[in-house]
């Protein structure tokens, strides 16, 4: 990983961490994470349930909400105009400016990501009014052109649609225009497709795909979904417990994984090109990031576990170019 | 031997605030279950799927058609045989967090359907802890409440329960789908060794269809309330014959980034249509491809196009 923010970088993101001050204890649901994400591509941030994805990406606009905290961390950003910032040391009013705009977000969940009140057309008038002086009128003919783009038929309809009028993959791609209105640098699309059908499903990935390659607009999909992975990331970000514990362009990661985590993960799901004889589990379950276990947090869990890994973490050394893994099994020690 | 089959099995839910308008949740169903199969169900959200393995159970009383279990009529079961129908037929569902009551234990879940059933099994205790080992739990979560465990935990307790009572034929409802893939291949994994050691039938129903391939042994393919096509899973993946089956499985995504990238994807045109006014003829003919005048006109009927492999299209009628 390089040091310097380069002229590919839109986003670095170098020792973020997250706690979450709760009654049951300290929840350590980001650790030291750093990663980057360079211009055009799009990046997944890949992992299961509590393993943090979802939290580094908020905190990268600094979305945490009491009890949780961004603790530490620098979040280098390239802006529209060129300049760099840290996101983290920027005020309440900067970062709102940012976000919407520069940076923007969809969020797992369409239905509630809209509000039942207002039709299409005023959520995306109104996202545009939030960052732009421009009349209501020709905002309205934007919110059209760009319904248009993200595939929704009758455009000049729907924006005079409410939120319930749509079917669920509608209201994504409702979601999906909403955010790219103000033409963001940096798209943030977590879990874009989790409740939608396959059909719909391979729409919005084209989609997104389509958008990385016409614009220039970056992409950091959060998935657990590792089909999806396959199918419209350049590189992977694995997530277990809050750490990044293996990255490497896509090819790669799903020819040669290091990491014993990312090799059981990829044989755990069913390919239904091939015959499977078995599936491959992984014993036991992911750990509550209360008391994460000590040294690497996947020890509990490893076949290839040994007495170092119950005590010291692992760093994320660079085992092959451009393929980096925490594991002891590859750090020199 | 056939332990289910279903008769132009039809249900009709009526529309809210309406008189006429309903909505055909199963229109036409015809399928059989053969023992010891699994039998996958997959199709979108509306499709239908659900209200067929709820009405499989006899959970949901058909407007019109038949269910058969062993050759029976469960509508028309007297009291006895309907007591050892309910004793054969289960049902895992989708959120374990939701199907099991917070407010009871562990052991209080497991011994209900013995107890509602009348089953006698000697020494409780002794059977619930066999029990729970045979799933991966130990005796420690007798005593413990569903909030106590986590997702896979709760969804192997879930499973337990349906098979306590010594069940022939069991309806798996999603069964990992709100699970992480590693605790879903602990699961699906476990599924596999109880139908092995209690002989057990399975109708599994899906979104995912990687999934159920992995799992059965047969898959229908369901399109708004009716089957569209039935085939052996591997012929159903190397050979679809339904254009709607076709974008099915073109649209799964693979997780291999070599073949992602380079399968040719075919797309259906539009968007998905209401079930409450389905379109006349064959339901999918504004979204298909290949559709011709005859499938706007009539209903295509599910006929054997290949061995053991029907479709109901219009593209393969004149074989």
């Amino acid at each position: 990983m390089s040091k310097e923010f380069t002229d590919k970088h839109v986003l670095m993101v170098r020792d973020l961490n997250v706690r979450f001050y709760t009654y049951a204890g300290v929840v350590h649901a980001v650790s030291d994470v750093s990663f980057d994400v360079y211009r055009n591509e799009i990046v997944a941030l890949v992992g299961e349930t509590g393993s943090g994805k979802t939290m580094s990406t908020r905190a990268i606009t600094r979305l945490i909400e009491a009890p949780g905290r961004i603790e530490s961390g620098l979040v280098l950003f390239r802006r529209r105009n060129g300049s760099v910032v840290n996101l983290m040391k920027l005020s309440d009013e900067e970062i709102r400016r940012i976000r919407g705009d520069e940076i923007a977000y969809i969020f797992q969940d369409p239905s509630s990501a809209l509000d039942p009140l207002y039709t299409i057309g005023h959520h995306i008038v109104e996202t545009i009014l939030d960052h732009k002086r421009v009349i209501k009128r020709i905002a309205r003919e934007t919110a059209i052109k760009v319904l248009k783009e993200t595939a929704i038929p009758n455009p000049e309809i729907r924006v005079k649609s409410y939120p319930h009028e749509l079917s669920g993959g509608m209201r994504q791609r409702s979601v999906i225009s909403m955010s790219l209105v103000n033409s963001p640098i940096l798209l943030i699309a977590d879990e874009p497709t989790t409740n939608l059908d396959v059909t719909i499903q391979a729409q919005i990935l084209d989609l997104l795909k389509d958008l990385v390659k016409k614009s220039n607009m970056s992409v950091i999909l959060v998935t657990h979904n590792l089909g999806v992975v396959a199918e419209t990331a350049d590189r992977v970000y694995v997530m277990y417990a809050g750490n990044i514990v293996e990255s490497a362009e896509i090819q790669e990661l799903f020819e040669k994984p290091l990491h014993p985590y990312t090799q059981m993960l990829l044989r755990s799901v069913p390919n239904p090109l091939k015959k499977i004889e078995k599936l491959e589990s992984i014993p036991g379950t992911v750990p509550t990031l209360i008391n994460p276990p000590p040294g690497c947090r996947f020890h509990p869990r490893c076949p290839f576990a040994m007495e170092i890994c119950r005590r010291e973490k692992p760093p994320l050394i660079e085992a092959e170019k451009n393929h980096y893994v925490a594991c002891w099994l590859y750090a020199k020690r | 031997m056939k332990l289910i089959e279903t008769r132009d099995l039809r249900v009709y839910f009526r529309v809210r605030g309406s008189l006429t308008k309903k909505v055909r949740a199963l229109d036409g169903v015809n399928i059989s279950i053969e023992n010891e199969e699994t039998f996958g169900v997959v199709g979108e959200s509306g499709s239908g799927k659900t209200t067929l393995g709820k009405t499989v159970l006899g959970l949901i009383k058909p407007t019109k058609g038949s269910v058969y279990f062993e050759g029976k009529d469960i509508w028309r079961m007297n009291k006895r045989e309907y007591r050892e129908f309910r004793r054969n037929a289960q049902m895992v569902f989708q959120d374990p967090h939701t199907s099991l009551n917070p407010r009871m234990t562990i052991a209080e879940i497991l011994s209900e359907p013995l107890r509602e059933l009348r089953i006698d099994v000697g020494d409780i205790g002794k059977f619930l802890v066999d029990q729970l080992e045979s799933v991966g739990l130990g005796k420690e979560f007798l005593y413990r409440y569903p909030h106590e465990l986590s997702g896979g935990q709760k969804q192997r307790v879930a499973i337990l329960r349906a098979i306590m009572t010594k069940p022939k034929f069991i309806v798996l409802d999603e069964p990992t789908s709100s699970l992480d893939v590693s605790v879903q291949a602990q699961i699906l994994e476990l599924l596999k060794d109880l139908q092995r050691k209690h002989r057990l039938t399975y109708m599994f129903i899906s979104h995912d269809i990687s999934v159920v391939k992995y799992m059965s042994n047969r898959i229908a393919v369901m399109y708004l309330g009716e089957v569209i096509e039935i085939a052996d899973s591997e012929e159903l993946f190397e050979k679809p014959l339904h254009p709607y089956t076709k974008i099915l499985i073109s649209s799964i995504p693979i997780p291999d980034p070599a073949v992602a990238r380079s399968k040719v994807r075919l797309k259906p045109i539009g968007e998905p249509p209401s079930p409450i006014n389905p379109p006349p003829g064959c339901r999918f003919h504004p979204r298909c491809p290949f559709a011709m005048e005859i499938c706007r006109r009539e209903k295509p009927p599910l006929i054997e196009a290949e061995k053991n492999h029907y479709v109901a299209c219009w593209l393969y009628m004149n074989k």
